[in-house]
């Protein structure tokens, strides 16, 4: 009796009767019930944010530019030794004695003959740390959203929810790798020993770094309700990483007490992997070591995520 | 035959609260079942567990006939869920949030596709299909949510409170939506409202829920006159005869309290009674000045079970962000 107090005519109208269609009968068919489909449908999901908006996608890749501009080139170290600034008052060296001996100085310190092309390499994996990092971000909103808990009523595996995220996160930060090394190229970097096989080295240890901080980043995310203690575990966690690497400075000039845990630092390993590969640069181990260690590193962290994905996100 | 059975269904948090707290009811196939209660009380907890989102911490119940917690993956399998929340991504186009939906029920994008367009048209959101969600209305989210929920074919859906923050036209718009989808897909509902009256016209059977414990179940008819029926209120011109006794011998009349000129007549079947009464009181020669009916509402129903004092310990501050978030999206 009171039912139809909650119907507009339009809509009853079509309710009953006439405007009534069959609905539509479905072929036989299989449900995908392999883990993957998940995986591949959330990993697509957060792409397609990405790539579907230009101005996000614009500001990420400018930022790596800025970046690059500022830092690589206003720290300028290279200048040092060179040019009219440096002399010996009196002794009245030549120039050319002078410039080799900046550029034996310059080779030993950094591995490479100047400081923009040895910090930039660096910056490759500066920048997808960073990606990384955020990764964990979005976990907390699709939290906050109610759209975890939408997914997590959906078959997927719990696991494919943080796999997903990681996946996404390599992918932007291999894509943004790219975009900063061509930069980097542009803006002068040491090319002599570049060669096709270097760079695809490069992008297997940085994907290997992004996709073992990612899933650090998420596996913190995984119980958080707030994005501000996530945020603030991010800022507690990135500058230290950074400095407590060979990114910004070489490892063998840094007081002992830091080098044991440059050494342990995995973004240490990804850029000296890439120094190696890309400028020729002696590195603090083997590549085969520095390898292992990242890949070990990957596989680790993306196994805690995994394993505690299934106990954290069903409580 | 029963789609959802609870028994002693108990979730606690940090050991101590109850949450949930031994609830054992059953809902049958291809009804509507309005689950009511105060902000708090344990409705949100018990879809959580249903839906596999929660672990309970005692009590089994099955959906469908699989297990919460054994065959969590064919429960999830079986149901749609409509969240309080809006979940849609918002950078992407309504279509391409119930295929993101159809892809995680693993459903190939051959049949996805035909149905998802014939979902969008049902929920009249054809036209907006290729939008993005972040340009919809509170109204046309809502129907996009219901839309993705049901892409499954769900026998049994969960709506959390479906028209939270909605005014009159679009709560109307929605409910009729729901009920044809219903009707075309001959699904069960089980559903949340705070908007009683909702619950009223369309629930098959609802159970009022408060402080983890239900507190009845049954048809809101039912429930409603368990209250003790209508109150006929007749105020009369002669206060010094009193016919009390004579009306209280009318079949089906409960209680007659008199009050000066004014009678207050308790009774079942309030309709059918009162030209009854009316007889009896003319037949003696008392005029009738004013002669008014009252039906219980659901919201007294409420009341007398929930109690009418405010409440202020409750709703913890995720849920309240959450209920606000929500809100502010509505109105958009």
């Amino acid at each position: 009796m009171t039912a139809d107090r909650f119907t507009t005519p339009r809509a009853s109208k079509e309710v009953d009767g006439s405007m009534r269609r069959p609905v539509l009968e479905d072929p036989p068919y299989e449900v995908d019930r392999s883990p993957v489909h998940g995986i591949w449908a959330l990993t697509n999901r957060e792409l397609k944010k990405w790539y579907k908006a230009p101005f996000i996608l614009a500001i990420s890749l400018i930022q790596p530019l800025i970046w690059l501009a500022l830092f690589g080139k206003a720290l300028n170290i290279g200048a040092l030794f060179t040019g009219s600034s440096f002399n010996i008052p009196g002794l009245n060296i030549p120039q050319q004695v002078l410039d080799n001996l900046a550029n034996t100085m310059m080779q030993t310190t950094f591995g490479t003959s100047d400081y923009f092309s040895f910090l930039a390499v660096g910056m490759l994996s500066f920048i997808t740390l960073f990606t990384a990092m955020f990764t964990g971000m979005s976990i907390v909103w699709d939290r906050r959203f109610g759209i975890l808990n939408k997914l997590l009523s959906t078959p997927i595996s719990r696991s494919a929810i943080p796999v997903s995220k990681v996946l996404n996160a390599s992918v932007r930060a291999i894509i943004q790798a790219v975009v900063v090394l061509i930069i980097a190229i542009l803006l002068g970097l040491n090319i002599s020993n570049i060669s096709v096989l270097g760079i695809a080295g490069t992008f297997v240890a940085l994907f290997l770094m992004t996709a073992g901080f990612a899933s650090l980043f998420v596996t913190l995310a995984l119980r958080a309700t707030s994005w501000e203690t996530q945020m603030a575990m991010m800022n507690l966690l990135n500058l230290p990483l950074l400095f407590a690497s060979n990114a910004m400075f070489p490892v063998s000039f840094m007081p002992s007490w830091l080098q044991p845990v440059v050494r342990i630092n995995p973004v240490s390993y990804a850029v000296d992997i890439s120094r190696q590969l890309l400028l020729g640069s002696s590195g603090m181990a083997s590549l085969g070591f520095e390898f292992l260690y990242l890949g070990a590193f990957a596989v680790i962290m993306a196994t805690i995520g995994t394993v505690l994905s299934w106990r954290l996100l069903s409580r | 035959m029963a789609i959802i059975e609870t028994k002693d269904l108990t979730k606690s948090f940090n050991g101590t609260v109850k949450a949930v707290d031994g609830v054992s009811f059953e809902v049958r196939e291809g009804e509507i079942f309005g689950f009511l209660g105060p902000n708090g009380a344990g409705k949100t907890t018990t879809i959580n567990m249903l839906t596999t989102i929660l672990k309970p911490t005692s009590g089994t119940a099955t959906i469908c006939g699989y297990d919460i917690v054994k065959d969590a993956a064919e429960v999830r399998r079986s149901v749609g869920v409509v969240p309080q929340e809006y979940t849609a991504d918002e950078d992407l186009t309504g279509i391409e949030n119930i295929l993101l939906c159809a892809d995680l029920y693993g459903i190939p994008r051959s049949i996805s596709k035909p149905r998802a367009l014939e979902l969008l048209k049902l929920v009249e959101l054809e036209d907006a299909a290729k939008r993005k969600v972040d340009t919809y209305s509170g109204g046309m989210r809502r129907r996009l949510e219901l839309a993705s929920g049901l892409i499954s074919r769900p026998k049994l859906v969960f709506l959390d409170e479906p028209t939270l923050g909605l005014d009159v036209q679009t709560r109307a718009a929605v409910w009729s939506y729901i009920r044809r989808l219903k009707e075309e897909y001959s699904m069960t509902l089980f559903m949340t409202t705070h908007y009683l009256e909702e619950a009223d016209s369309l629930c098959d059977r609802i159970a009022i829920i408060d402080h983890g414990k239900i507190l009845t179940v049954g048809p809101p008819n039912d429930l409603k006159e368990g209250l003790g029926g209508d109150m006929l209120d007749i105020e009369v011109k002669e206060p010094d005869v009193d016919l009390s006794q004579l009306i209280l011998q009318i079949n089906h009349v409960k209680d007659v309290k008199k009050n000066g000129p004014s009678y207050h007549i308790r009774t079942e079947m309030g309709e059918e009674v009162a030209p009854a009464v009316i007889e009896v009181i003319r037949g003696k020669g008392v005029h009738i000045m004013k002669i008014s009916l009252t039906k219980p509402t659901l919201d007294e129903v409420y009341l007398e079970y929930t109690g009418r004092r405010l409440r202020e310990e409750q709703a913890n501050w995720e849920d309240m962000m959450s209920v606000r978030r929500t809100l502010g999206r509505a109105r958009t």
